[in-house]
Parts: structure tokens; C-alpha cells; sequence
């Protein structure tokens, strides 16, 4: 989901893409496209409809998904409109809100379903997942599922591509220094200096996004704490953010600001114009914390960089002594497909035939693998040894394993968190990074939105 | 404005238009439309405002009322005086900026020369842009790793200006003046145009230089000018927010966090909109107050600009 869920996470780092997509609107030319003619989703009495972001490849896939589910079933075909991502994230909330949103609502689970859910706006899919479609639901990595629950009940069906957050870097420039990648946290404050005297920045970071610093944080305090340190406050527990793992996490993580580890200029990097990404490729920082949708990016626009086999990838590396399983990874495990609570029953019956039948069918999955994304199912690692290209392959299958043998695969903060929460967080980060608040009063502000 | 009014009636200039409007009856009635689209979208949407500052609403489920516990948590918001405190600091700096800037090259293009004229077209350009792709382009522009500083290898312009505090808020005023002083220009312009040459001349004869006569006739004359622009001026930085928005998204931290993008950030990204509706009414009363002082300070209305004429 390269590309996409840059845009919509920018969304929630309230970033310069934005604007960018609201100045296109004031020119007329990213207004909503549909399908039929039909401009809205009017939930009832207009046959069923389907919101979905453009962007590609996955605007083109989704197309294909909805064309293969109308030319087999000419009576109730589907119509879908197409919203560019911040108009989509505005758009969706006022719609469901009035009335008046599509049968399919696309989305990112976890706190924004959860919200839905509370409202009463999306159908219960846990009876029908597990007895009418267990082949379904067991096809699908079952750490997608998480960020589809809410109170114990499955609220959207899992879809699309799975994207940990991942440790990219530049194999020239350990060259130039003649170091190994970090195999620690410690290894990574020591190489720090040395990138540094080199005069290569040792991490590149858009950190105006906010939730790109996000992602530090949350392999900290996975590394440090465990995965049960998030699961808390997550929880709602009191003061889940003072533990005490959780105010080391944040500690190192100043020490390595302090220690100049990230791009000079980072706070006013945002990760929608990729230039965080352009950075690593251009041999200006040698490391990067970012998401495995990034790839694509890197290898469109880095000339040699992913061709020439300079880029280098990991999962974040364990911290000394800490508790956390150096497998579990954070990212997105999926993107969610609810289906209206307010949409007439045909209506529903057709939305579910819909993701049964066409939203990961083997064609999705070939297109999936084709575009360099792996999807939410099992069936994507048999569909790897069709790739040819080398460097493909290689990124392809760690992504894969990374995903698969992850103890823990946890939902980005932003994401699983309420918005209320998600945007208090956020606006603290950007504050840790500007060294302006210390770890105390980081945790002492956010432990006041626990349960928000 | 008393400004645009001709100097031929001065009864007129001083009883001020509404007055003579309401004289006439069917003048009136032409004010309907815009009356109704006004109260319609104006007024009645900032009671609903008022109203939603009482009651928590996350924009999706049911708007529950909440009496004053939104204005209580807004009011003792720690960051709260911070956010006002940086929307004055880019109020105040940034008419300080514009406004004897836009003065000046009002008056200059007041000249009637031909290269004042062409100039003026290539000055009114900024205004032409909009927001957010200025906005856009500046950012391009500063970037500390890709932009001019460093494309052109110069040292000095290779700081990180939207990344540290006090230069973000300087970088803002400047673009904000960038983007404006075209508009104030043209008012004073505008209204330099309007004073009489006969003053000059008496001036010219009175043996006053080109400076003494800029700041004795020039100035005093454009006394409505100048609080027509600085009310726009000022209740406008109010509101400013898309150029904000996409520049720095009110970072580093929230060192450039105003109250619009505070309205914004908490009803639209952390679904508060009661929290947000009481920003929203701060917002309003605020200008509403700033609106009215600057009229104040405007000395009564019944004051001719063309006193001693």
C-alpha cells in the first residue's frame, strides 16, 4: 500500500499532502469520480455502493475487483466511487454520520472502526465470517484480524496488503565507514558518530508527518517494554504511559535525538513529497525507519538505488537487555472492508458476495504480488516464486517472513488509538522530538487522554 | 469606506453610506439577497457553533449536551495561552510588516508614471497565487537538504527554517507579507489617489519636501485607509490558516499552533468538535472585539477626511 496509506496516514499527521490535495480540489480536478453516473452513497434504496481511495496500483486493482464482481453479476452490480484520501477520510465520517454512506465502507480498522462501531453504523461479520466463510477467514493471516475486533466481535473483513514498518538502509554508505549494520540499539547509538564525521546524516526522518517519528516509539517500547506495554494503554489501564519501560523508551529515544542521529532539519520533513525517502536514496542519511510501502517509491525514483542492490532492509533491531520479542514488528496488517448497518438486506447480501468472491480471489493476489505488495492472505508466499526479478524477490519474501513470523504484529498507534487520543499523541511526539518536553511530561500528558 | 466617497458630496461622506441607503426604500430591498445568504450561512451556522460549544460530538455518532465541561477543559488547557499567544505574535508582527511596506508602495504606485503601472501588474502577482501552492512553493524552496540553500551551495540560506521555532514564525510573516502586501498596496494606492493634488501643491508652495509632505498630507489623509486595511489585516491573520496548515502544520512542536489550526486540529483530527466550537467562539469574539477597537481608534465616523477643505 505504498503511496495510499502514505497519503492517509498523512492525513493523521495533518501534513502538507493534505492541503496539497485541497489546493487540487479548489482547481477541479480531484473531485470524486463514480462509477454510475451517481455522485454519493445514499445508503438506501440506490443499489449498492462502494468508496475507495484512488492512487495507484491499488486503485487499478480495486477497479478490476469490482468489474470481475458486475460482469458475473449483471443484476446487482456495484458502483464504486473514487475519492482522493484526505477528501475520502473527511467525506466517509460526515457521510456515515448523516445517513448517508455506502454499503462497503473502506477503511483502516482499529480506533476508527471502533468508533463506527459505537455509533451502531457497521454490521456484526463474526457470525457470518466464522460459519458461512471460514475458508475465507482462514485463508487470511489471523494477525489481521485484531485490528478488525471490537469487543471480542469482527466488525470488517481484512483485505488488501500487509505492511510492517521496517528498517531500511543504504549499503553503500556502511561502506564508506566500514561499519556492519546495527545488530542493536547499542550498535546504533555508537554508529551515529560515525555517519556523522562522514558528514552522512545516520537517520533520515520526515518528522513534520509526526507519525513517521511515531514509529521509533513504538519499536521502543516493543524492544524495551514488550508488546504487553502498548496492549495497556491501549487497554485504557491508568497511567499505562509512565511504565517504567515506557519512560526509558522515551529516554533512549531523546539520547539519540540529543546525539544528532537524525537529519539535520527533520521537523520540517514531511513524508508525503517523500523526501525522507529521497535522502536515503541520494546518499545523504544512511538509515531509515519507514514503512514496506515505501519500496515501490524508492525503486521508481532512486535510479540505481533498489536495481544496483544498495538498499538494505531489517527488522528493527532488540535493544540490550530489553524484554520485548525481537521478532514482533508494528505496521499496517491490512486495510478493512465493514459493511453498513444502515444498507438495505439486499444491499448487504450483495457487499458480502462481493468480498467473498473478488477481494482476495487468486486474481487480486497476482495483482497484489505483481504491483510488490504482499497480500493479507497465506496464499500470497506460493505466488513469491513467480517473481523474477532478483531484487523483488529478495524484498518480497522478507517482507513476507517479517509479517508471517512476527509473534506480535501490532496496528500502528494512530490507527489502533481513538482519533482523540491518536491526535494528543501525535502533537506530544512532535513536542518529544523537539526536545521541547521530557519523557515525564510526555507520559504525564498522554496519561490524562487514557480511555479518551 | 468614507475613502471612496466623492469629495464633491461631502454630506454624504459624512453621514456615511448605510445612511443614505436607508433614506431610499427600494435601495433597501436590494440588500435582501445578500441579507438572506448571509444569515443563512453567517449567522445561523455560528449559533449552531454556540450551541455545539455546549455538547460533546464526535461528528459521527449523537450529540450528547455536556453543559460547560468543553469551555472548563479548553479554558484551563495548559496549551491554551501558548496557541493565543502565537496568534497575536503573527497578528502584531505581521502588520507591523505589511503595513508601512504596502503604505510605501501604494503611494509609489500612485504615480501615474507608465513603468509605476507595469509595475504594479508584476507586484499584484502573489495575490493572484493561492495559498497552498505558495505555500507549497516556499516549502520546496527552504528545504534544508534539497532546496535553494542547498542547490546553490549558500551556506547562509541552508538554515532550518521551518524546523526551529523562531525561524518558523519569522519564515511565516514573511510569506504571509509576501502574499498580502500586493492587496494592502492596492487599497493605498487606492486611496493616495483619492487626495486631492490642490494639497500637494499648497504644500509644494508652502516650501514642504517630498518626505515632509509624505508624512503631513500623505498619511493623515489616508487615516480611514489605513484602518480599513489594518482591520482586514488583522481580523484576517485571525483566521489564517491554509498557508499555516501546509507550511509547518503548526510545528516545530506547536511553536506556530494558532487558534484556526487549533479549532481545526481538535474538531476535525481529534473528533472534539465541542472543544472545537468553543475555539470557533473565542475566534469570533475575538475578531468581533479587535473589529470594534480598530474603529475606536478610527475616531468617530462623523469626522471628515477632507476637514479644512
Amino acid at each position: 500500500m505504498d503511496p495510499m496509506t502514505t497519503s492517509r496516514r498523512s492525513f493523521l499527521g495533518l501534513v502538507g499532502g493534505g492541503a496539497l490535495a485541497a489546493g487540487l480540489a479548489a482547481c477541479g480536478t480531484s473531485g470524486p469520480k463514480s462509477s454510475g453516473g451517481s455522485t454519493g452513497g445514499a445508503a438506501a434504496g440506490s443499489g449498492t455502493t462502494y468508496w475507495f481511495l484512488t492512487g495507484q496500483p491499488q486503485q487499478s486493482i480495486r477497479e478490476a475487483q469490482v468489474k470481475r464482481f458486475n460482469d458475473a453479476n449483471p443484476d446487482t452490480k456495484i458502483k464504486y466511487t473514487e475519492f482522493q484520501n484526505d477528501a475520502f477520510k473527511q467525506k466517509i465520517k460526515t457521510a456515515i454520520g448523516a445517513g448517508q454512506g455506502p454499503t462497503l465502507i473502506w477503511g483502516w480498522g482499529g480506533g476508527g472502526l471502533k468508533a463506527y462501531v459505537e455509533a451502531g453504523q457497521v454490521e456484526d461479520l463474526t457470525d457470518w465470517l466464522t460459519n458461512q466463510e471460514a475458508d475465507l477467514k482462514n485463508s487470511i493471516f489471523p494477525s489481521a484480524f485484531t485490528a478488525a475486533t471490537v469487543n471480542g466481535k469482527i466488525y470488517a473483513v481484512p483485505g488488501e496488503t500487509v505492511t510492517p514498518i521496517v528498517l531500511f538502509y543504504d549499503k553503500r554508505a556502511f561502506e564508506k565507514i566500514g561499519a556492519q549494520p546495527p545488530q542493536s540499539w547499542g550498535d546504533i547509538m555508537d554508529l551515529v558518530p560515525k555517519f556523522n564525521e562522514k558528514g552522512i546524516a545516520p537517520f533520515s526522518l520526515g518528522g513534520q508527518s509526526r507519525w513517521t517519528s511515531m514509529m521509533w516509539l513504538e519499536f521502543l517500547f516493543d524492544r524495551i517494554g514488550g508488546s504487553e506495554v502498548f496492549q495497556n494503554i491501549f487497554d485504557g489501564k491508568a497511567n499505562g504511559w509512565s511504565d517504567p519501560s515506557a519512560l526509558k523508551a522515551l529516554e533512549e529515544m531523546q539520547k539519540l535525538i540529543k546525539a544528532n542521529g537524525f537529519v539535520k532539519g527533520f521537523s520540517s520533513i514531511t513524508a508525503d513529497s517523500n523526501a525522507d525517502q529521497a535522502l536515503l536514496f541520494t546518499g545523504k542519511a544512511a538509515m531509515m525507519l519507514h514503512g514496506a510501502w515505501t519500496y515501490g517509491n524508492m525503486k521508481a525514483s532512486g535510479g540505481d538505488f533498489v536495481t544496483g542492490g544498495h538498499l538494505g532492509y531489517m527488522n528493527f533491531p532488540p535493544v540490550d537487555g530489553g524484554k520485548g520479542d525481537p521478532s514482533d514488528t508494528v505496521g499496517n496488517p491490512g486495510q478493512y472492508m465493514s459493511i453498513s448497518s444502515k444498507a438495505s438486506d439486499a444491499d448487504k447480501e450483495t457487499a458480502k458476495k462481493f468480498i467473498a468472491n473478488n477481494t482476495l480471489d487468486d486474481a487480486t493476489v497476482e495483482a497484489w504480488v505483481k504491483s510488490g505488495n504482499i497480500p493479507v492472505v497465506k496464499s500470497a508466499k506460493d505466488k513469491l516464486s513467480s517473481i523474477t526479478d532478483k531484487n523483488d524477490s529478495a524484498w518480497l519474501n522478507f517482507v513476507y517472513d517479517t509479517a508471517a513470523n512476527a509473534k506480535n504484529f501490532a496496528q500502528s498507534w494512530d490507527q489502533a488509538l481513538p482519533p482523540t487520543q491518536a491526535e494528543t499523541l501525535l502533537d506530544n511526539i512532535a513536542k518529544l522530538f523537539q526536545l521541547s518536553i521530557s519523557p515525564q511530561q510526555f507520559a504525564d500528558s498522554m496519561n490524562a487522554v487514557i480511555g479518551k | 469606506m468614507t475613502v471612496t466617497a466623492p469629495p464633491v458630496a461631502p454630506t454624504a461622506a459624512r453621514k456615511g453610506p448605510s445612511s443614505a441607503a436607508g433614506r431610499s426604500g427600494p435601495v433597501a430591498w436590494m440588500a435582501v439577497p445578500a441579507l438572506a445568504i448571509f444569515l443563512l450561512f453567517g449567522v445561523v451556522p455560528l449559533f449552531g457553533v454556540l450551541a455545539l460549544s455546549f455538547a460533546q460530538w464526535d461528528g459521527l455518532g449523537a450529540i450528547h449536551t455536556a453543559g460547560f465541561s468543553n469551555w472548563r477543559s479548553v479554558l484551563s488547557d495548559p496549551a491554551l495561552p501558548h496557541t493565543i499567544w502565537v496568534t497575536f505574535e503573527i497578528m502584531i508582527l505581521s502588520w507591523a510588516v505589511q503595513t508601512p511596506m504596502s503604505l510605501l508602495i501604494g503611494t509609489f504606485l500612485a504615480g501615474r508614471q507608465r513603468y509605476r503601472g507595469f509595475l504594479a501588474v508584476l507586484y499584484f502577482i502573489p495575490l493572484l497565487l493561492s495559498s497552498t501552492a505558495i505555500a507549497i512553493t516556499y516549502k520546496a524552496l527552504l528545504d534544508p537538504n534539497f532546496g535553494l540553500g542547498a542547490g546553490l551551495k549558500i551556506g547562509f540560506l541552508t538554515q532550518d527554517w521551518l524546523g526551529r521555532s523562531d525561524l518558523a514564525i519569522g519564515v511565516l510573516i514573511f510569506v504571509v507579507s509576501w502574499q498580502f502586501i500586493p492587496f494592502h498596496s492596492l487599497i493605498y494606492q487606492g486611496g493616495v489617489r483619492q487626495i486631492p493634488t490642490s494639497m500637494y501643491e499648497a504644500a509644494a508652495i508652502d516650501g514642504a519636501g517630498r518626505v515632509r509632505q509624505f508624512f503631513s498630507i500623505t498619511v493623515p489623509q489616508l487615516k480611514y485607509t489605513i484602518i480599513t486595511s489594518s482591520t482586514l489585516m488583522v481580523v484576517g491573520s485571525l483566521t489564517f490558516f491554509d498557508l499555516i496548515f501546509v507550511l509547518t502544520a503548526g510545528g516545530p512542536g506547536d511553536a506556530t499552533r494558532v487558534l484556526a489550526l487549533d479549532m481545526y486540529k481538535r474538531g476535525f483530527q481529534a473528533n472534539l468538535m465541542g472543544p472545537a466550537s468553543v475555539i470557533a467562539v473565542l475566534l469570533v469574539l475575538l475578531g468581533l472585539a479587535l473589529a470594534l477597537i480598530l474603529r475606536r481608534l478610527g475616531g468617530s465616523t462623523t469626522a471628515s477626511q477632507l476637514e479644512g477643505m
